[in-house]
């Protein structure tokens, strides 16, 4: 081999540790809240960004996970933390509040009525939608094992899987965007 | 009316907000061949910045853009 040739196959050998280090066209979303008004935000930019030609994938740890429990669903031999959160925390996208304004639930149901009037789709509508555009959603193991959740409570979706950390940054570290809502 | 466009399918997203026009726009594209045009009609005021940001992104080409009272219509050419 020539010096040349050296010079090139190192070259290659380069470009080949570059380009399985450069992201893909994906958008990697941490849904941290509970709360109404971020999750449509976080679902907004998720569907957006299929719309906009990328992968989309929704990380649900800690208040987010409980927006994925199913209100048809319920699981037994819960303990009494696991029962007392079961109670407390939304069951599914319909018993989330607003962030802000919530007055005891009235600001909600305005909010949520005049989602309707606008035509603005709700988070039910929108997990659907994110199934069909085929957004993957994460949910993390350690919140449920804290909240007491169980697999059987939550929600029947074509592309969800249960993981940790790690699970969520090999996606982030692959990911063009990554937000935390 | 823009009678030298020959437009393949017209999408009616009158009345809907972010992000559904984009989202049903970039469905409704691949009902078309490559190099066929469809129009969008939109009364979202973001869509004026959403739908060129879109079509930059997706590789689409939006050919001609009019505006009538609210309904602004887009003339999009399906490029990939």
């Amino acid at each position: 081999m020539t010096d040349f040739e050296k010079q090139l196959a190192e070259m290659q050998a380069q470009l080949e540790a570059l380009r399985k280090q450069a992201p893909s066209n994906k958008l990697s979303i941490i849904a941290f809240s509970g709360d109404l008004d971020k999750a449509l935000a976080a679902f907004i930019i998720a569907t957006g960004a299929v719309a906009m030609g990328m992968d989309a994938i929704m990380f649900f740890t800690f208040w987010g996970t409980p927006l994925l429990r199913d209100k048809n669903k319920s699981a037994g031999g819960k303990d009494t933390m696991g029962k007392m959160f079961g109670r407390m925390l939304p069951k599914g996208t319909t018993q989330t509040k607003l962030s802000q304004m919530n007055m005891g639930g009235m600001g909600t149901a305005m909010m949520k009525s005049l989602m309707k009037k606008k035509n603005v789709a709700s988070l039910e509508d929108f997990l659907k939608l994110a199934e069909e555009l085929e957004v993957r959603i994460f949910i993390c193991e350690m919140s449920m094992d804290l909240m007491g959740f169980k697999r059987e409570e939550m929600i029947d979706y074509k592309y969800l899987t249960y993981g940790g950390v790690a699970g969520f940054l090999e996606e982030a570290q692959d990911s063009r965007i990554q937000m935390f809502i | 009316m823009s009678d030298d466009i020959k437009v393949e399918k017209i999408m009616d997203l009158k009345g809907l907000p972010c992000p559904m026009p984009v989202v049903k726009v970039s469905k409704g594209i691949k009902e078309v061949e490559v190099g066929q045009i469809i129009e969008a009609q939109s009364t979202d005021p973001g869509s004026l910045t959403d739908f060129p940001a879109w079509a930059r992104t997706s590789g689409n080409e939006i050919v001609k853009t009019e505006q009538d009272d609210d309904v602004i219509k887009f003339f999009i050419k399906r490029t990939v």
